[in-house]
């Protein structure tokens, strides 16, 4: 392991991602992804009685499910890295408290799945981990209630507004492919806080996109390849807005990116059947559709090189009442198929 | 497209980027739907009259039916659907109001009957009484020194 | 069928143009303000009290009925008639009491009828 130019880290025994699993809810069961989904959820409370444990109980259910899949015993997984949208970040605390194993709770807003990944990396290539877990976790009707309003007040949401996932992303990052066939992680590019002034809540994907280039030409520079060296470079939650806005931002800056670039938050909604305006968002936006789709398509070898970053808006609701700007992060992952068949 | 440098230019592009509410349609809507919500207010007091019931006591009876109406079809999960389609339409009417006090209420039932329905109903309509209120109040000292 | 008789259809038509036409004048403000929607009734029920205190909107009750007094501004408007008339009668104690008192059939309403509501339901999600 070993730092390339500003801020990339090379894994030089880069970890496998051994497994995924991915739980959503229902709008997300009927959007165009669904099929690729290990649980699709029939309500938004689960048999629980509130939001909160709703989605507690999903990102529990989804890290069982996780374990289960990838064929280690629990007590093999040596560290555990959580996040989510609730304040002091409660779904992935509330939901993992009893499945003991050394817990790091993270916060970067959207951007926590892959910053996670970042982490459990670095652990798994330096040998203080054989097995890392990585997981996250959002829900639409807690988002909304923590962020906006009551679900039942009868307001009319904007057009560049985000629909918050519900649902849950988990992957086991390991020292071993157990035989399999698994793709690794070869780069981590931590991303910069980047704050272009935008203060609108409903524009997030506006907000974010500034951190995504940055992190985005950071990484071509410290790693001195090409955007047309990923079959796909993936973002997390720009939505149609943001997405938009970095591909121009980016050949601005002369990197074509525009015909191996999609978004996660437009892949996972049907915009117009659905009436997600500019496009779905959370914590579990990219941690479901990587974990559902994408991570699919790395085993089949249908593609075999993707650039992985989530974007996160750092704010809260008092930030946005006083009036503060939204500042975003983006993490990125390079993930390659390596071993050869 | 020229590259951006300016958290200025960056918002100018922004405000550029981001799509347009539909107005002319909102506009529409919003005006039918409170249009009708009045009427049917209009229909209510002409019923009180009719009973022989004075003009304030008739607004107030309005006032409660309506409030009512908007109350049940919140709880039904209905308001929210009226809402999203007629937007100040439904905000605008006393029906605005009464969605906006039992919506929080509903919603953090979750935290407790005390905490959570009691303290967090007026978390969007808290502001409506503390500046309808204070204006009156102050209206009425105006009145008394100077007429 | 007396009753039927007696609705003035004109004030009716009036009244669903009025009302409509103010709820347009909120619309515009959603949708090139931003504003939150509590901000939005905040700035109707304030306009209403001044409207009402300076003595226009009695005008447009006159003239739209519950088209007027239905949406926040008669609400706001209400509140400063009530503080007005009650200054008058009872001095100093009528401006604290007189506004309150005024409203206080549709506030007690929507107290009484949230907590009902409270716990007849659940929230559910918005299917849009």
């Amino acid at each position: 392991m070993r730092k390339l130019g500003n801020q990339t880290i090379l894994l030089e025994n880069p970890p496998y991602i051994l497994e995924t699993s991915s739980i959503v809810g229902p709008k997300e069961a009927q959007g165009p992804l669904a099929k690729y989904f290990d649980q699709c959820l029939e309500d938004e409370f689960w048999g629980e009685k509130t939001w909160e444990k709703a989605e507690s109980k999903i990102i529990k259910e989804n890290v069982n499910a996780v374990i289960a899949k990838s064929g280690i015993p629990s007590t093999e997984i040596d560290y555990c890295f959580a996040g989510d949208l609730l304040n002091q970040c409660i779904s992935s605390s509330f939901g993992l408290r009893e499945i003991n194993i050394p817990f790091f709770g993270i916060f970067g807003a959207c951007s926590t799945f892959v910053e996670g990944m970042c982490l459990g990396s670095i652990f798994v290539d330096s040998g203080a981990a054989k097995n890392v877990l990585c997981a996250t976790s959002s829900h639409f009707c807690s988002a909304e209630k923590q962020f906006r309003f009551p679900l039942e007040l009868g307001n009319q949401r904007p057009q560049s507004s985000q629909w918050t996932v519900t649902g849950s992303g988990a992957a086991i990052l390991s020292n071993t492919n157990l035989g399999k066939n698994c793709p690794q992680i070869t780069y981590v590019t931590p991303g910069k806080i980047v704050d272009m002034g935008v203060k609108d809540g409903n524009n997030m994907g506006a907000a974010m996109a500034p951190a995504a280039l940055d992190t985005l030409i950071t990484h071509f520079k410290d790693t001195g390849r090409k955007p047309s060296y990923y079959d796909a470079i993936i973002t997390g939650d720009l939505g149609y807005i943001g997405k938009e806005i970095l591909q121009e931002m980016a050949e601005t800056k002369g990197y074509n990116i525009k015909s191996n670039y999609d978004d996660c938050g437009v892949l996972m909604f049907d915009k117009d059947a659905q009436d997600t305006h500019a496009g779905g968002s959370g914590c579990a936006c990219i941690g479901t559709v990587f974990s559902g789709y994408f991570y699919r398509q790395l085993k089949e070898r249908k593609i075999n090189r993707i650039l992985l970053m989530a974007t996160g808006a750092l704010m809260n609701s008092t930030s946005s009442q006083q009036g503060e700007s939204i500042p975003g992060i983006a993490h990125a992952v390079a993930i390659e198929n390596i071993t050869n068949k | 497209m020229k590259s951006i440098e300016t958290k200025q230019e960056y918002l100018d592009y922004v405000d550029k980027k981001s799509p347009n509410s539909p107005i002319l349609r909102n506009c529409f809507n919003a005006f039918w739907v409170g249009g009708l919500i009045c009427s049917i207010g209009q229909l209510i007091f002409d019923f009180c009259q009719y009973k022989g019931l004075d003009d304030t006591m008739s607004s107030t009876v309005v006032s409660i039916i309506l409030i009512g109406i908007a109350a049940l079809l919140t709880a039904l999960n209905i308001f929210n659907k009226i809402g999203k389609f007629a937007g100040a339409g439904s905000l605008v009417p006393i029906t605005g109001f009464a969605n906006s006090i039992v919506s929080p209420a509903i919603e953090y039932k979750s935290e407790g009957y005390v905490m959570g329905v009691g303290g967090k109903m007026f978390t969007v309509a808290g502001p409506v009484l503390v500046f309808g209120i204070s204006t009156s109040v102050i209206v009425g000292i105006i009145t008394l020194f100077f007429i | 069928m007396d009753f039927l008789q007696s609705i003035d259809w004109m004030l009716l038509l009036r009244c669903f143009i009025v009302g409509g036409l103010i709820c347009i004048v909120g619309q515009i403000l959603i949708d090139k303000t931003k504003l939150t929607s509590a901000r939005i009734l905040v700035i109707f029920v304030t306009t209403g009290v001044i409207l009402g205190a300076v003595g226009i909107y009695k005008y447009v009750i006159d003239f739209a009925g519950c088209g007027a007094t239905v949406p926040l501004l008669g609400f706001g408007a209400n509140l400063a008639k009530g503080a007005i008339t009650e200054a008058q009668t009872s001095g100093l104690l009528g401006a604290f009491i007189g506004g309150v008192k005024a409203s206080a059939g549709g506030i007690a309403a929507a107290i009484f009828f949230g907590y009902i509501a409270s716990l007849l339901a659940k929230p559910k999600i918005k299917k849009q």
